[in-house]
């Protein structure tokens, strides 16, 4: 394991968002679509994660 | 193995080796007949992660990852501190009920659930509910969610409150937690964007650094006299920060915050782990003691029903079928997937809470008690204290409880209720054993203290602002502009009004006691519990598999029993110590109103959960009766 998947896995197990992959995604499938920026996509996520129960729990 | 011990100190090993026992079973045997028979999982059936993969909320992702991120989201502070509370009746009703419950019901619970979400395109339980049920238990479902919430907050709020009453050290330490996550959300806004391992490296920096504040600060006599806040004050600090994380962009405090702690909540947990494994710490808790007939000082309430409802969380919690059937579900790359993560998952917790067991069962047990009874049985002095303690069988001197709370560096434990103050002894003892000398334990104490409190904290953050969606929702069907997410006055409105639901139910906690608020939680985790059994029983008999169906029918008829006792019991029992209404004849104001009031939402608790039980035996009776005969067509 290299330390770059180490330190996406860290990152996806603390709740960080992914980048890269919405980006490899939105390319691979919807290249006629906007892709977010960073930023935006990155404020998108974080709203959304507390919007519903689900993502803390007792 | 635990009888022939008897007559002498158990070692903790005994414990861990039969928790590790009945999860290799459980695990190995029944979790496959789950996964194989049951729902016949299959690596060639697509998931909703990979059928709706938008790189958002649909990404398939590493088991792994998956497992670690599910995890960090059903792991709480609620199997620490409920096999804490539940340690008053010694230490094997708790880990029998944690092992048996964890591998019968709650793996089973989660697990299920996952599965059924993940062949229903990542269905929400609520909306599960509705479709295989009906309306009714769907809307029951959404309501008893906002119940629980609310009642969830207020207990955990209850226990930060009692953790840090008059301590100067700890109030300090968690009041900066909140500075650094502002900074850390500036931080990763505008310094250094995106860069969230090194962000979180600093922070877990500064909160060391907030660990030596707060003992610097309760050295200094001015500034601990500052810092000593009544219950009420540290109350209404709560409430204020519950209603500023519910209103404030989420990138500024509950992200960066979540992050945080999520690092020191993994940390922490395998740090324990090891702590215990290397240590291995005697009980000094008897494995029964005479508490089991009802008269605890810690809580009131026998064996039967109270044990099961006082530890939810780490058998059998409710509250996980949410996230099963909230992000987990959207992330599963392969069906069989789910079966470590969903079962696996679920015995991971259960360990966590048999750790907390330990901690807690290694305290002498007189200093357990006189940290956890309130001071109406055991008064407010360190003497008092002692005779009350020690002619329950408990043998402690007023020298030992006054030296303990001098070396972890507060000025008394007695009456700490809530379960926080004596597990972080526990945890303290532990570290401490490998790191010693100079106040090591009260270091030791208060970053236990602060770690818990950081856990509850992200519950209560979070639970506000997701409460606070949920209300917008409800409150839309009366006047549209409410929905509105982005309506300032909408927005506030929702956030003061939620905060004022559990605010009610903190503020009478700390009048009224620690012990009926507790029952009332996991009465209320239970019942959600029972509603996720019903659903997912409901999904395995339309399968076509109305035999396997015992899997989920055996721990709903069982918590059905639980719950409905303990909610009889709470409201009716005769005896003021444990009847809410028989409490409430001997008190007047307030106090006799939070009594009323405990007793109608374990009332309405008792009714939903009987409600969605009968709504749910309708249509499995539906789904089995032999369909009419078709008549052959001449």
């Amino acid at each position: 394991m290299t330390a770059a998947t180490l330190r996406a896995a860290v990152l996806r197990i603390i709740g960080v968002p992914d980048y890269e992959r919405y980006v490899a995604h939105m390319r691979a499938h919807h290249p006629d679509e906007p892709v977010l920026s960073r930023d935006a996509f990155m404020r998108e996520r974080m709203a959304a994660r507390y919007e519903r129960p689900g993502a803390r729990c007792c | 193995m635990l009888a022939l011990a008897r007559g002498e100190t158990v070692s903790a090993a005994w414990l861990l080796t039969a928790a590790v026992a009945t999860y290799a079973i459980g695990y190995r045997f029944y979790s496959r007949f789950i996964a194989q028979r049951v729902f016949r999982l299959d690596a060639s059936r697509t998931t909703p992660a990979v059928r709706f993969n938008d790189g958002r909320d649909y990404v398939p992702t590493n088991r792994v990852i998956v497992f670690g991120h599910h995890f960090a989201a059903i792991a709480g502070p609620g199997p620490l501190v409920g096999p804490t509370l539940a340690a008053q009746f010694g230490f094997l009703p708790g880990t029998i009920w944690l092992l048996l419950g964890a591998v019968l019901g709650g793996a089973v619970q989660d697990f299920v659930i996952l599965c059924a979400s993940i062949r229903r395109d990542g269905k929400s339980l609520a909306a599960m509910a509705k479709d295989e049920i009906g309306p009714v238990a769907g809307g029951m479902a959404l309501f008893a969610i906002l119940g629980i919430m609310i009642i969830l907050i207020a207990v955990l709020a209850l226990v930060i409150v009692n953790a840090l009453k008059a301590s100067p050290w700890g109030t300090v330490t968690l009041m900066l937690t909140i500075p650094i996550a502002l900074f850390l959300g500036v931080y990763l806004r505008w310094v250094r964007p995106h860069r969230v391992l090194e962000a979180t490296a600093i922070g877990v920096v500064m909160l060391i650094g907030a660990l030596f504040a707060g003992q610097w600060a309760a050295a200094d006599p001015v500034i601990a006299r500052l810092f000593t806040l009544s219950p009420m004050v540290l109350a209404w600090s709560l409430m204020i920060y519950g209603f500023a994380a519910s209103v404030l962009p989420v990138w500024l405090l509950l992200a960066p915050r979540d992050y945080l702690s999520a690092f020191v909540k993994i940390g922490v947990v395998f740090a324990l782990g090891i702590g215990i494994l290397f240590l291995l710490p005697p009980l000094k808790m008897p494995a029964l003691t005479k508490y089991i007939d009802g008269t605890g000082p810690v809580f009131a309430g026998s064996l039967f029903p109270f044990a099961f409802i006082t530890i939810a969380c780490g058998a059998v919690s409710g509250f996980h079928a949410l996230i099963s059937s909230g992000t987990t579900p959207k992330m599963l790359e392969s069906e069989p997937d789910a079966r470590p993560v969903g079962y696996g998952g679920m015995l991971t917790e259960s360990m966590v809470a048999v750790m907390a067991l330990i901690a807690a069962c290694a305290l002498t047990p007189g200093v357990y008690f006189a940290i956890n009874s309130p001071a109406s049985a055991i008064g407010t002095t360190a003497a008092s204290a002692a005779t009350a303690v020690s002619s329950w069988g408990f043998q402690v001197s007023p020298s030992d409880l006054t030296e303990l709370a001098r070396r972890v560096g507060e000025s008394s434990l007695l009456s700490r209720t809530g379960g926080a103050p004596s597990l972080a002894v526990g945890m303290a003892t532990i570290f401490s054993s490998f790191f010693s000398g100079g106040g090591a334990l009260a270091l030791w104490y208060h970053f236990a203290i602060m770690f818990e409190a950081l856990f509850i904290l992200t519950v209560l953050d979070a639970g506000t602002r997701v409460g606070r969606f949920i209300l917008q929702d409800l409150l839309s069907n009366v006047w549209q502009p409410f929905g509105r997410v982005s309506w300032y006055p909408g927005v506030v409105l929702a956030s003061a009004l939620f905060v004022a639901g559990w605010g009610v139910f903190l503020i009478q906690g700390i009048t009224g006691g620690f012990n009926n608020l507790w029952p009332l939680f996991g009465i209320a985790n239970q019942l959600l519990a029972a509603i996720a059994l019903s659903v997912g029983t409901t999904v395995i008999i339309k399968m076509g598999k109305p035999r396997y169906a015992l899997v989920t029918l055996v721990p709903l008829v069982w918590l059905v029993a639980v719950t409905s006792t303990a909610s009889v019991q709470k409201i009716f029992a005769a005896d003021p110590r444990l009847g809410l209404l028989a409490h409430a004849k001997t008190v007047t104001g307030s106090l006799a109103f939070a009594d009323y009031l405990d007793a109608a939402v374990a009332g309405f608790f008792l009714v939903s959960v009987l409600i969605v039980v009968f709504d749910a035996v309708r249509v499995w009776l539906r789904v089995i009766s032999p369909a009419p005969k078709l008549v052959p067509q001449p």
